[in-house]
């Protein structure tokens, strides 16, 4: 298993009373898998993607992450486990303003001691022209569409090779359109062997992923192999 | 790399920068020109003092008490070139060389041109004791100064006003309707520190001042010269020839000194001391300066924090550590301030330059100022973007990614 994770918690206290954002939440992501997390708001799928992404630590329970059991890690080691072992894609891109696709793209290798110098601009070239931005590599955010934009942040989360991709609402901001070329693209990658993972609330982009884990109140209420069928 | 990154921040809102590093600029600028003007100036001074004999001790004659009744500074007759002499045998160990002299003006002529300068009657010794040379010719000799020889060794101003087509040696000019054959020309030494010219003089045998031009009978001097091996001597050398005058004068244990000694440390220690105050005001009002300067980077550097909590939860979330936050935030803030300390250094030069120029003022900007400017800048760099780089390390990258 790529992901594991074991009767999970996670607490907020909200003065007096406690609030539980997870409330025993386990299950497994097997190498190759899309899923779609889904749920209402404050169904705590978002807590969920924060701590799969190492954003955030959960209160009790275990994360087994490509092997490494990641929860009661330290900040800087979390850092090194986003760096290498995930890709992250945003709602609203997240891209450098005034900044060259190119180098937004080129950002984590600076933080992987495996790049240097001009392997860094030659992988990010490769991974844009993957993203089919090949032709765009020094245009700005600003020259680029919504579409174009998240195409850059979709490379910029290639880059270290990571298994996993979190996409948290990753159309949220898109027309349909590009909402549609964008998960297309999600398909490509999943193809080629990359786990990804992605929040939505949206039924049609989560009917693209292969399974879908269904929220609700911190719990995890079903996990349905939708959508199967579709190569 | 952390470089790349700190330098392109710092080039996204150029205005705010320049400003930002304005306190640093000034704070800078200041510290090189004050310290390129001031050391022009000791350096000039000492080069002065040097030139003069900076281990010289000079012995005037001093006032003659008769009967209750004080005659001015000099009055005394009871300082000889023996005393010279006598000082320079007896405290071999101290003293280098010793020259008396006596004063006098008048007139020159040679053929149709004529000049008035000061006429020095020294020994054969006074090269030595002022480290002072003949460019040309010879100086004169034992003999000259023994038989009161109407010699003379001339300065180089009095050479180019008297022979401004011909060489001086072996040339006779005239000093008072009396011939005086011309032995050598003396090396420039240029103007002092009062902006006298050193060079309008006429040196000759103190023998011939005394009995040719001045047509005296006494052998009193106007001034001992004694330059020592040593500067560490002397307060040793100022003891031991008041001793020895006081007892060649014959002077009893409760009458006063017929004689002053003055040397050129007094000169030396004030001029050390006002470069001491120079530079506890310089280091205050830089340190003030730098204070303020760095107050403004560490602001620019909050600011700018606050502005790009959404960059930081974003480079967080790739995989910057807390350590490449704090790194990259560190490297902006000293950027800064070197590159305002860059500009400073330059401004300073420029200004100090400029100063030189409008007020014929020496100036001297030495490496060690320069560098440590420049190194100051950076740590104040270093110091005031610590807190800020902190800060940013210690967000949360949730936090962050959310932050509008």
């Amino acid at each position: 298993m790529l992901i594991t994770i074991q009767n999970m918690f996670k607490t907020y206290n909200m003065g007096d009373t406690a609030v539980h954002a997870l409330d025993g939440v386990s299950f497994t992501i097997a190498a190759g898998e899309f899923v779609a997390i889904m749920g209402a708001s404050g169904s705590g799928k978002s807590t969920l993607l924060n701590i799969l992404g190492c954003l955030d630590t959960p209160t009790t329970g275990n994360y087994l992450l490509d092997g490494v059991e990641v929860s009661g890690m330290s900040r800087t080691q979390l850092a090194g486990i986003r760096n290498r072992k995930l890709g992250f894609v945003f709602q609203n891109f997240n891209l450098l303003s005034r900044t060259s696709a190119l180098e937004n793209a080129e950002l984590p290798t600076f933080y992987n001691r495996l790049f240097r110098g001009a392997q860094r601009r030659k992988r990010a070239a490769e991974m844009l022209s993957r993203v089919g931005l090949g032709n765009r590599l020094d245009h700005t955010p600003a020259q680029l569409s919504g579409g174009q934009q998240q195409r850059v942040a979709i490379a910029r989360a290639l880059m270290n090779n990571p298994p996993v991709i979190l996409a948290d609402e990753p159309t949220g901001n898109l027309d349909s359109r590009s909402s549609i070329e964008i998960m297309g693209l999600f398909k490509n990658l999943n193809n080629e062997g990359i786990t990804i993972v992605m929040v939505t609330h949206e039924e049609d982009i989560a009917a693209c992923a292969k399974r879908r884990i269904m929220m609700r109140d911190g719990q995890i209420v079903t996990t349905s192999p939708t959508g199967k069928a579709q190569p | 790399m952390i470089l790349k990154v700190a330098l392109r921040a710092i080039f996204r809102n150029k205005t705010r920068s320049l400003l930002t590093a304005l306190g640093i600029i000034v704070g800078i600028a200041a510290v090189i020109a004050v310290v390129a003007i001031g050391q022009g100036a000791t350096t000039m001074m000492m080069r002065e003092i040097n030139s003069i004999g900076n281990n010289l001790i000079m012995v005037f004659p001093g006032s003659r008490n008769q009967g209750g009744v004080h005659a001015g500074s000099g009055a005394s007759q009871t300082l000889t070139a023996e005393d010279g002499e006598v000082i320079a045998h007896d405290l071999v160990h101290l003293v280098k060389a010793v020259s008396p002299m006596v004063r006098t003006g008048s007139q020159v002529i040679y053929q149709e041109n004529n000049w008035s300068t000061q006429i020095q009657g020294v020994s054969i010794d006074y090269p030595d004791v002022r480290s002072w040379g003949v460019e040309n010719g010879v100086f004169f000799t034992t003999a000259d100064q023994r038989s009161a020889t109407r010699v003379c060794v001339i300065g180089s101003t009095v050479a180019d006003n008297l022979f401004p087509d011909e060489d001086p040696v072996g040339k006779t000019i005239r000093i008072r309707n009396m011939p005086f054959r011309v032995l050598g020309v003396m090396v420039r030494k240029g103007s002092n520190t009062m902006g006298t010219d050193q060079d309008d003089v006429i040196l000759a045998p103190y023998t011939t001042v005394k009995r040719v031009l001045q047509n005296s009978i006494f052998n009193n001097v106007n001034m001992l010269m004694i330059s020592l091996y040593s500067l560490d001597d002397i307060p040793a050398a100022k003891d031991e020839i008041g001793a020895l005058l006081r007892q060649r004068h014959k002077l009893g244990i409760n009458t006063d000194d017929d004689f002053s000694l003055i040397d050129m440390t007094e000169i030396t220690n004030t001029i050390g001391s006002m470069t001491k105050l120079m530079t506890i005001l310089l280091t205050t009002v830089a340190s003030i300066s730098l204070l303020v300067g760095g107050i403004g980077i560490m602001n620019i550097m909050l600011v700018s924090v606050t502005e790009r909590t959404r960059e930081i939860g974003l480079r967080m979330a790739i995989g910057a550590t807390p350590c490449d936050i704090l790194l990259q935030f560190i490297s902006e803030a000293i950027a800064l301030s070197t590159a305002g300390g860059l500009l400073g250094v330059l401004l300073g030069i420029f200004g100090a330059r400029l100063v030189g120029k409008l007020q014929q003022w020496p100036i001297l900007v030495t490496e060690s100022s320069v560098l440590i400017a420049f190194l100051f800048s950076a740590a104040v760099g270093m110091f005031f973007g610590f807190y800020p780089a902190l800060r940013a390390s210690r967000l949360n990258p949730i936090d962050c990614l959310r932050y509008e």
